[in-house]
């Protein structure tokens, strides 16, 4: 498979590129720009907030972008994604992946994209989104066949969704400078060991994907009448690890379980703040946030969290 | 959240965009992914190839094309059943007045330049239409709510000036390279190609003064048997050598000051002279007027390449030679404009050149491009995120959801851990001339200023009207307008032309005139007081105008850039990040910013066209009803916050 990008195989940007990125390169310098066009990024599973990341990077410039998601459209997915044309005649028989990257290519010729077969993932929380660690893999069993190989020809690689009833990890990591945790590794993190303000969402997030592994669901497949459940085990997990059950309000359960379809201007925000650090990651200017965002609609907040365990 | 209660709201909701530009694409797709049906959206500009990084509906077919038409169709093809309306026009348009307004829910701005953004201010307080307006630059971003009575106008806090620099410092004593910047597009590309007419200091600070002025002015004429290469060395050395020794003959200016050195073409391009150039033949036949390059006819290629001293001289001369040989018609009209290619590469070589002779480092041409044409660093994460953002605050405007209006800042690091900073609105700034009825006051020498004075400098680029009338009593001083007969315009023409106490109904200290706009439905009073002299230095333009609290100057590339807020700061944002710490929050304890934070960043509240605040208390929004309190909000916004308050000093 070529790795080529039109244009890139001299050091300097070409006119074109030039002309085309100028509004951006007064911001990151013509030297980030460089490294953005030889980089190359997987993103498995799409999602509203995923097609909005998509058109970031590509509009940015990197070399090439693979999709990996096999299922087809269905109004779920319809409802927050810019990148699926509405006419049934276009889209019928075609994979999400297939209908994005069409739409993808349209928005830069210098960008090259292209669809690997892939197992379907499933969609992520609308109001409470986190960036899962972006510089690591996270993988499932169902992406895991592909192997180290495959994995390894990507600087970055964004996993929207991850199925925690699937546990085969695979082992492969990629190298990153600045040795951010895992995302495995962040969640392992006691909680009574993070400052008393910490965010609550990280806390309701870890309940919901437990309370998930545990009845076998996948991720967002929930509904209020799972809410009596979900707060008995969010007691017994405050207990296990020392924190007080205030830290994690009821209420913010409740939203969790019942809104699990994405709200589309949080997907734009979400899929900004993912853009700029895997932008920060690729350009090496400047440091990505550690490690953790947060953005609930309802406070209008975006926070990062720390959650290394070495704060 | 995404529930059926939105979705009420928001279908029966007709809203107003205006701007299809960077904020306005990502605007337009979220509304309509967010299910509004009904969107308006105006947009006088056409798509430029390097829109295309960023404002993502539109492709290099579209380059030249409407960009509210084209928004709109790219947006009907992923939602083809909801209705887009699109306007080709700009928005300070009469067509476009308080009833047209009216007809809409909400507006949300996704502008770039100061004087539409206070057009559009007016328009929805004259209609009492919330306004949602925004603005981004680079990683920064902004997004604040309007509403009539409620929360602070656009206006109520006044917006910075664009730095403007003495005269001197750019005819005479340049010490940055802006400085040069502005007298290559200002003085010396205006006094060539552009309008004749003009005043233009060029030569106003030669020693010997007002005598050879006349001479000077000769110089600059290109003799219709004069060979154009020899006429471009002439203006050479007359610039770069003849002025600069002139400037050195008075000795005073250098006590301080390094001496400049004069430049003639002779001794910088020693081996060159009389060989040819580069060939205008290689231009081809290229119609196109802005494919006509000094660079590609001199084989130059990468605008990153900062040039030498010779090679800028090359291209000055090669440029001045195109002009004349492929652009002849438009001398005499040229204005410069960043997106002709001749022009920045003649306002380059020209910059360098004096930067040389200055002793000012040089810059390549995509930087001086960028100083000379105020271009605003965008990219497109900051404008989706911030699109994301009005539309949710559009939300709560449209469910009336008050306590909940937030004014929301994109920060580039972390502050007190958010990059996504929300804060309370503002209420109105009762002394605020737009949406209060408090008068201004203004001083004035009223036996020396014309009425044209007051017209252009304080109704039109101050107070922002566009179609003003002078009211002193009931007695019409001055008016503006379509349907008015030749008698009044000639009345008012030579009311202009007379000093303030010389008036029909004569201006004096004390007298209280009224202004009003017809179209904005904005009416103010001015209080005037006379005054008999004025700092030519700190007031150029001899009068004072006071009442509503002015802003700070901020750098501005552009000395004479009014219009565009978008694009203030001449410093490019660092992505260089600054250590940033926690600051852990003790319940209870109520702590000052100010405590945590260096140096203010007017750059943010100035380039997202915010405002400059005087310290006030600002309270931050906080889900433990710890109430925070910043002395000076600018602090917060800083990109430099350093914070270390748990431990020692
Ligand atoms: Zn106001």
């Amino acid at each position: 498979m070529g790795r080529l990008c039109l244009g890139m195989d001299g050091e300097e940007l070409t006119e074109q590129e030039t002309a085309l990125y100028d509004r951006q390169i007064r911001v990151w310098g013509a030297g980030a720009q460089r490294r953005l066009s030889k980089a190359h990024v997987l993103v498995c599973g799409i999602t509203g907030t995923i097609a909005e990341f998509c058109k970031n990077i590509v509009l940015a410039g990197v070399g090439s972008l693979t999709l990996v998601d096999d299922r087809v459209v269905t109004e779920d997915a319809l409802s927050a994604n810019f990148l699926i044309p509405s006419d049934e005649n276009v889209y019928a028989g075609k994979t999400l992946t297939e209908l994005c990257r069409d739409s993808l290519k349209d928005f830069n010729p210098m960008v090259r994209v292209s669809v690997e077969k892939g197992r379907p993932l499933m969609p992520l929380f609308p109001d409470i989104i986190e960036i899962k660690n972006i510089l690591h893999l996270d993988l499932t069993g169902d992406l895991s066949s592909f192997g180290s190989e495959f994995y390894g020809k990507f600087d970055v690689v964004v996993v929207s969704c991850c199925s925690f009833t699937t546990k085969k990890k695979n082992e492969e990591t990629i190298e990153c400078e600045l040795h951010y945790p895992s995302f495995e590794e962040s969640i392992s993190v006691p909680w009574k060991s993070f400052p008393r303000r910490f965010s609550k969402q990280y806390f309701a997030m870890r309940v919901i994907e437990r309370f998930e592994e545990a009845e076998q669901r996948k991720p967002g497949e929930l509904s209020i009448a799972d809410l009596p459940a979900v707060l008995k085990l969010k007691k017994e997990l405050c207990e296990a690890q020392s924190l007080n059950e205030s830290h994690i309000p009821n209420a913010l359960l409740e939203r969790l379980v019942t809104d699990t379809r994405e709200f589309p201007p949080v997907c734009p925000i979400i899929g900004g703040i993912l853009g700029q650090e895997v932008i920060k990651t690729i350009s090496e200017k400047g440091d990505p946030v550690k490690n953790f965002f947060f953005f609930d609609a309802m406070d209008g907040k975006g926070i990062i969290e720390d959650v290394s365990g070495n704060p | 959240m995404a529930s059926r209660k939105h979705l009420a709201a928001v279908k029966g909701a007709k809203v107003l965009m205006v701007g299809a530009g960077g904020i306005g694409c990502e605007l337009l797709k979220t509304l309509a992914l967010s299910g509004f049906q009904d969107i308006h959206i105006i947009d006088m500009d056409t798509i430029e190839v390097s829109n295309l990084n960023r404002q993502f509906l539109f492709r290099q077919s579209h380059v030249g094309q409407s960009k509210a038409k084209v928004a709109r169709e790219a947006v009907l093809k992923f939602r083809p059943e909801i209705s887009i309306t699109s306007y080709h026009a700009n928005v300070k348009d009469s067509d476009f007045n308080v009833d047209f307004f009216k007809q809409f829910n909400v507006v949300l701005n996704g502008l770039d330049n100061l004087d539409a953004r206070r057009h559009v201010n007016r328009l929805c307080l004259g209609a009492d239409v919330p306004l949602i307006e925004s603005g981004t630059t680079g990683f920064l971003g902004q997004v604040t709510v309007h509403v009539k009575g409620r929360t602070e106008c656009y206006e109520c806090q006044p917006k910075p000036a664009p730095k403007t620099y003495p005269v001197c410092t750019i005819t005479s004593t340049p010490s940055k390279f802006v400085h040069c910047i502005v007298w290559a597009k200002e003085l010396l590309f205006a006094k060539l190609f552009g309008d004749k007419n003009q005043a233009n200091d060029l030569n106003v600070r030669s020693s010997d003064g007002a005598s050879s002025s006349k001479q000077a002015e000769d110089v600059f004429e290109h003799r219709d048997d004069e060979d154009i290469e020899q006429y471009g060395r002439r203006i050479y050395d007359h610039v770069f050598g003849y002025n600069i020794e002139q400037a050195l003959s008075n000795e005073e200016t250098w006590k301080n000051r390094n001496r400049p050195k004069p430049m003639y073409i002779r001794d910088v391009m020693l081996n060159e002279l009389g060989q040819q150039n580069g060939s205008v033949e290689k231009n081809g036949a290229a119609n196109e007027v802005y494919s006509v390059s000094a660079m590609a006819s001199l084989g130059m290629k990468n605008p990153q390449d900062i040039w030498s001293l010779m090679e800028n001289s090359r291209v000055f001369l090669e440029a001045l030679k195109l002009f004349f040989m492929k652009r002849q018609k438009e001398i005499g009209n040229l204005t410069f404009d960043k997106d002709d290619q001749l022009a920045v590469e003649f306002v380059t070589a020209a910059a360098n050149i004096r930067a040389a002779s200055f002793g000012i480092p040089l810059h390549s041409l995509f930087e001086a491009k960028g100083i000379a044409g105020n271009i605003v660093h965008a990219v497109a994460t900051t404008n989706a995120i911030i699109a994301g953002l009005i539309v949710i605050e559009a939300i709560k405007v449209l469910q009336n959801d008050t306590k909940n209006y937030r004014m929301t800042y994109c920060l580039e690091h972390p502050a007190r851990k958010m990059l996504l900073m929300p804060v309370d609105p503002f209420e109105p700034n009762k002394s605020c001339y737009v949406c209060s009825e408090t008068p201004l006051s203004l001083e004035i020498n009223t036996h020396r200023t014309k009425l044209r004075d007051v017209v252009e400098k304080i109704v039109r680029a101050t107070l922002g009207m566009g179609l003003p009338l002078i009211m002193h009593g009931s007695a019409l001083l001055y008016e503006v307008g379509d349907d008015l007969d030749e008698d009044m315009v000639a009345n008012y023409a030579a009311n202009l032309d007379k000093v303030l106490s010389e008036l029909p109904t004569p201006v004096t200290s004390g007298t209280m005139l009224t202004i009003e706009d017809f179209l904005q439905e904005l009416s103010c009073k001015i209080n005037i007081k006379h005054r008999e002299e004025f700092d030519e230095e700190k007031e150029p333009d001899g009068m004072v105008l006071s009442g509503w609290t002015q802003a700070p100057a901020v750098a501005q590339d552009d000395k004479k850039s009014t219009a565009n807020a978008g694009s203030s700061s001449s410093a490019s944002s660092s992505m260089e990040p600054e250590k940033t710490d926690d600051i852990e929050t003790t319940p209870g304890k109520k702590r000052k910013l100010s405590e945590v934070s260096e140096s203010a960043n007017p750059e943010l509240s100035s380039v997202a066209g915010s405002s400059t605040r005087n310290p006030e208390k600002l309270e931050l929004v906080d889900d433990d009803d710890d109430l925070v309190i910043f002395d000076n909000w600018d602090s917060v916004t800083d990109k430099k916050i350093k914070c270390n308050v748990s431990s020692s000093s």
